[in-house]
């Protein structure tokens, strides 16, 4: 048992490794369910949907024939719903065991956020709403609620995985129901699905398990929240369907992350294979190696009827038939994007940084060629490493540091960990570059720029694990301040988590700080650099440098080079092309540039900002 | 307000009013007649004096009195209950004081001329403490509770009492020649603070007391309609339509103490209003005496197309606009036969799928009401001592078939009662035709005996709330309408609210929040909420319980419940009164207001 600040976190694979997995598989289940639910079988469920009045109104507006609307959403239900079962359950999580067991060598569960769960799920509809950065992250929360007899979720799943043989069925009896990716303007898909997932939380069968980030993010940053999702979750509340509803956000962090090779490599074009049973064994030989620790982190529940209070006039839905589709109002739209948000930043809080996450802070501060050729030395790095332990800390970040080893044993064994990163060697700090190809010809420069950017992009991913919490006061390290801290947020608020309409407590938050660590003096009209720690806001500007540095050969070359009209798939790749010629000549020095997920976010901060627009063909 | 015996009193004391002596009889008698009007009605609390419940001494519960079924009855029940519901004991006491002590009572502010004048009239009025206290609250719990503690706050400075529209015509003028302000008095039942004198009126404050004003004055049986004075109590109407064969059905659940002009005044509901029709469907024409003068229709037609009906103006106008003070209703024979019956449902939710099913083929009976699973509970424990061994064993018999046999769970299921009436013949067809839909949604005819307890509590439950408070529990209901689809939504979420409130607001003991749908109409429902809990430990306990029935009302409105179906808006409500009807419905009502009392000589300033 290891004692944090706030939590305390026990290791639910210490027991499995001392007792019989198929004991815990055939463990007698008894969880108690939300008090006002009446138990729902999937035919219940799919039947309630396609009968609802809302289905009714949606048909009609189709103009095509009843019976045929009839069929096509008995097609979508199949391909949709979830058929949770206990028996499939029992088989997950006896494969989950064993698999767990060899991955991590542990996974640490905090009891109070548990219990706490169990308490909300008597009370009201939940929603368990778990940050996604591996596909580990799956079907662990239903493991975790299995093992402590907590009614498991139904869970949306991206429809690929649906497509996998076997596993897509299993999947499904795990409580799995999938949504297609580009729904578009496929209205009828859309109403069945709205409802689908409306029912769900209305009758309260079972907790609704979602990512509200709607993808795994590939660099380990949170991402933008996507909000169709969340609106069908809260809609039951807003037309007072139900009491309330209960919002848990889970934060879900790994030392270190099964796909970080892939997603780096996904990150610089390479595509990422598509999900398949078949790709499934062959990723097996990841089980060979040792991930250390998984936190998952149950954030405090919360009421939506609490957190919309005075932000949602409830009676705008007394004048029109609740189930008449309806677009949003703005007012909603706002309350919706706020929660999301909030959500993203309450599992950014919670989530436990590691002592890599911060190595990894500091080693892309060192120059790249530094890293790949001379080596960074390794006192230089654990004394800096300690340094900024104590900055999270005062930036209030929950590190997940083994108080009772010696400091300089936990970085070696990190570095250890992370072998297939760093390494050390005599003292030095190394970058490991893939290992090159049997090849008859010299390697291409511009292959050798992908190979170091692929290392570069692993680092930045763990880098990003604990940039939520520099990431204000990073902001906010100019003089002309409130102006130019504002500029920034707006235009990272796709790359960054910023509540809606929150800049001045953002402001006032990162001046807090930054005054608090000593980096600054506030007094009622200025804000004074205190020379004596200009060593926070040096670190504090490397790390945000090389999101500056890519956004600004994104914009380079849009004003330069891209013309007026262009295409999305043309724009990545020539962006990455100058990108690897500057680095080459020696102009740029970040490799992050290469990234596409920072070149997507700078393109939507560009439409965002009304730079670009998006034509429609 | 009703005064049985006393009225021969009353009237003696009218007659004597043209004497030469007059004045020093007159307060002679007024005092007589306060003491004998307290001998039959409360002067801190609901109802007859003579009845209420108490617990003996051995702890059981006794509702005194014989006016009631319930009347001399031990209800053995009733003390688990109230402990078990509420966490009180019997042990615990907070009883009320005993008498009112004058002091308390603020010395009038007269205007003399007005006072000069009114007695050269002749009509009678009072400036005596205790007949002002009496006229200046309604039933609101904030009002009880301060009169039980002895606190009295602004109270009207002089009672009236005309005899006749005329005499009400003369008051009016008065009041608008010396500027001084009218509240009409009808039974004294409001739950809106719709009597409280505000505290901001500087003017001398009258008390129009339309009791006098209580006579059948003609009945057309020719057209089926009677002309009836507004100050007439809801049973003595029915008790002298009854004489002649008639009745009007209008049976509001506080008709044996609330007059027809209150009903007007606030667009009261009946009962039985799905046969015989909400008070708007009953009155054909409407007196009413505004500073502006007299206003009524040219005509006693049952329809007219005529620009915006005027009744409308006048039916809920709450006392700012005038004093009604003759009503021509509609009247029917009086029904050949009644029966009550009852319903139970596996669960609230059936129940009401049931009366939404009973709506739809508009087939409801005279009245159908489904009370919730804690007030189905409520009404258990008021069941008196069986007398026989045979009966309770049949209970049982009855109890464990619902519950083991059809399996209902005892903690959900709820239950309807019915009233249907009419000839014999049709009621017994009606009957079957209802209890067939019941079938439908799993519903099992519960007996006749279970129906009438559950009519019998409605008349009963306003003296509970007097025992509650002689034991720390205080507690009030309160009611809205909403449509079909929403009424489980509204059930469930308001419920839910009051317990959150209470958990919020510091209340040591979960509460009591339940619900009855208690009218069902084509487009929605009457719900009804009762909310009650134990106060021991809290400072200001009315204070939280205002807290938490505001929340409710913010509540229901978010559900798409209305402000008010039948109690009114009074003060109590008004702050939601502009979202209700828009700026420009307020507005209209303004404007009337401003032409029809251009002084606020009606200045309860309810409503606006």
């Amino acid at each position: 048992m290891k004692m944090h600040l706030f939590f305390t976190f026990v290791d639910i694979l210490e027991k499995r490794r001392c007792s019989s997995d198929l004991g815990h598989a055939l463990r007698t289940y008894s969880p108690s369910p939300y008090e006002g639910a009446p138990s729902c079988s999937t035919a219940d469920l799919n039947k309630a949907v396609l009968e609802s009045q809302y289905l009714r109104y949606v048909t009609k507006e189709t103009g095509s024939s009843g019976e045929d609307v009839r069929q096509e959403v008995c097609r979508i239900l199949e391909e949709m719903s979830q058929n949770l079962q206990l028996g499939s359950i029992r088989l997950m999580a006896y494969t989950l065991t064993k698999v767990l067991k060899r991955l991590f060598t542990g996974i640490f569960v905090n009891m109070e956020g548990l219990n706490m769960l169990q308490q909300a799920i008597q009370e009201s509809p939940v929603i368990l709403m778990p940050n996604h950065r591996s596909y580990v992250d799956f079907l662990v929360i239903s493991y975790i609620l299995f093992t402590y007899d907590i009614p498991l979720p139904v869970i949306a799943a991206g429809i690929p995985l649906a497509g996998m043989k076997m596993v897509g069925e299993i999947l499904r009896r795990s409580g799995a129901f999938f949504i297609r990716r580009a729904i578009g303007s496929d209205k009828l898909y859309w109403a069945v699905l709205s409802e689908y997932v409306k029912t769900i939380v209305r009758k309260g069968c079972a907790p609704l398990e979602f990512y509200v980030e709607g993808l795994r993010s590939r660099t380990l940053k949170s991402l933008m929240p996507k909000l169709g999702m969340m609106h069908m979750v809260l809609e039951p509340y807003f037309k007072g369907e139900v009491y309330d509803i209960t919002l848990v956000p889970i934060s879900i962090s790994y030392d270190r992350v099964l796909e970080e090779s892939l997603l780096a490599h996904e990150l610089l074009g390479i595509p990422k294979p598509k999900e398949s049973t078949t790709g499934l064994l062959k990723a097996t030989k990841v089980l060979q190696e040792d991930y250390g620790n998984m936190h998952v982190n149950f954030g405090r529940p919360m009421s939506v009827r609490r957190l919309c209070q005075g932000k949602i006039n409830r009676c705008q839905y007394n004048l029109i038939p609740r189930d008449l589709p309806q677009k949003p109002s703005a007012e909603t739209q706002a309350c919706v994007s706020g929660l999301a948000n909030l959500m993203v930043r309450i599992q950014e809080e919670g989530s436990l940084i590691s002592p890599w996450s911060l190595m990894a802070c500091l080693l892309l501060q060192a120059p790249t060629t530094v890293l790949t050729q001379e080596g960074l030395l390794w006192h230089q790095l654990t004394e800096k490493t300690l340094w900024l332990r104590k900055l999270a800390l005062d930036f209030g970040a929950h590190l997940n540091w083994p108080g009772q080893v010696p400091d300089l044993d936990v970085m070696s064994s990190t570095v250890t960990l992370h072998r297939s990163v760093v390494h050390l060697k005599a003292g030095r700090v190394y970058l490991v570059r893939e290992e090159e190809p049997v090849r008859k010809h010299p390697i291409s420069p511009e292959l050798d720029v992908i190979r170091t950017a692929a290392a570069v992009l692993m680092l930045a991913s763990y880098r990003n694990q604990s940039l939520h919490v520099f990431v204000r006061p990073c902001h906010a390290r100019s003089d002309e301040l409130f102006a130019f801290f504002w500029f920034l947020r707006d235009i990272f608020s796709n790359e960054f988590i910023f509540i809606p309409g929150k800049s001045s407590q953002d402001f006032e938050e990162a001046c807090f700080l930054l005054n608090k660590c000593g980096a600054v003096d506030i007094s009622e009209q200025e804000v004074i650099v205190s020379d004596a720690r200009l060593e926070v806001l040096s670190f504090l500007q490397a790390l945000l440098q090389p999101f500056i540095h890519s956004y600004q050969v994104m914009f380079r070359y849009l004003c330069e080079d891209g013309g007026n009209v262009f295409t999305e798939k043309q724009v990545l790749p020539a962006v990455r092309n100058r990108a690897t010629k500057l680095i080459l000549s020696g102009e740029l020095h970040t490799y992050e540039a290469l990234s596409s997920d920072t070149q997507k976010n700078g393109l939507s901060a560009l439409q965002r900002l009304k730079t670009v627009t998006k034509l429609r063909e | 307000m009703n005064y049985g015996s006393s009225v021969s009193g009353e009237r003696l004391f009218a007659e004597c009013k043209y004497s030469t002596q007059a004045l020093h009889i007159i307060l002679n008698l007024c005092q007589y007649l306060f003491f004998h009007r307290q001998e039959i009605l409360k002067w801190n609390g609901w109802g007859y004096s003579d009845t209420r419940f108490l617990f003996n001494k051995k702890g059981q519960a006794e509702f005194t009195g014989k006016r009631y079924r319930l009347s001399g009855m031990i209800i053995p029940a009733l003390q688990n209950w109230f402990e078990g519901t509420f966490g009180a004991s019997v042990q615990h006491k907070s009883p009320a004081m005993p008498i009112l002590t004058s002091s308390a009572v603020q010395p009038p502010t007269l205007n003399e001329a007005f006072v000069d004048e009114l007695k050269s009239t002749g009509i009678p009025c009072s400036h005596d403490a205790e007949d002002r206290v009496f006229r200046g609250h309604g039933h609101c719990l904030h009002e009880v509770f301060a009169l039980r503690e002895g606190k009295v706050g602004r109270v009207p400075d002089i009672v009236v009492w005309p005899n006749c529209h005329n005499d009400v015509v003369k008051i009016v003028e008065l009041a608008c020649k010396h500027n001084v302000c009218l509240i009409p008095y009808g039974g004294g039942t409001s739950v809106s603070s719709a009597l409280e004198c505000p505290p901001e009126e500087t003017r001398c404050i009258v008390s129009l007391d339309t009791s006098q004003m209580n006579r059948i004055l003609w009945i057309d049986e020719k057209n089926l309609t009677a002309h009836v004075e507004a100050g007439i109590v809801g049973q003595e109407l029915e008790r002298l339509l009854n004489e002649s064969g008639y009745c009007t059905g209008h049976e509001p659940d506080s008709m044996e103490f609330s007059s027809l002009g209150g009903w007007v005044a606030t667009r009261a509901s009946g009962m039985k209003k799905n046969i015989y029709g909400n008070i708007e469907d009953l009155v054909v024409h409407v007196k009413m005496v505004t500073p502006q003068g007299v206003i009524e229709k040219g005509c006693q037609c049952p329809r007219m197309s005529t620009g915006p009906d005027i009744h409308h103006f006048i039916m809920g106008s709450e006392g700012t606009l005038g004093v009604v003070t003759e009503v021509t209703m509609k009247i029917r024979p009086m029904p050949e036969y009644q029966k009550y019956g009852s319903v139970v449902f596996p669960n609230f939710e059936q129940g009401v799928a049931c009366l939404r099913e009973v709506a739809k083929q508009r087939c409801a009976p005279a009245s159908i009401r489904l009370m919730d699973n804690e007030q189905f509970k409520f009404g258990h424990a008021l069941k008196p001592q069986v007398s026989s061994i045979f009966t309770s064993f049949l209970d049982g018999l009855k109890k464990f078939y619902i519950t083991k046999f059809k399996g209902f769970d005892p903690d959900r299921l709820c239950v309807a009662t019915l009233l249907f009436e009419g000839d014999r013949e049709k009621v017994l067809q009606h009957e079957k035709q209802v209890y067939d839909i019941a079938a439908k949604f799993g519903g099992l005819a519960a007996g006749e005996d279970n129906g009438q307890r559950g009519y019998m509590l409605t008349f009963v439950i306003a003296y509970l709330r007097d025992l509650g408070m002689d034991y720390y529990v205080i507690g009030e209901s309160f009611e809205t309408s909403v449509p079909w689809d929403r009424v489980l939504d509204i059930c469930r979420n308001v419920k839910a609210r009051i317990i959150q409130e209470c958990k919020d607001k510091g209340v040591q003991f979960s509460p009591l929040s339940t619900c009855r749908v208690t009218q069902t109409y084509d487009a929605g429902a009457c719900v009804y909420f009762y909310f009650a809990f134990n106060y021991r430990g809290l400072s200001d306990p009315v204070h939280v319980y205002e807290q938490v029935e505001h929340a409710a009302r913010e509540e229901i409105l978010a559900n798409g419940g209305s402000l008010s179906h039948h109690h009114g808006v009074g003060k109590l409500r008004k702050e939601w009164m502009r979202e209700t009807i828009s700026d420009v419905g307020m507005g209209m009502l303004k404007s009337v207001k401003n032409y029809v009392d251009p002084k606020n000589i009606f200045g309860n300033r309810n409503l606006i």
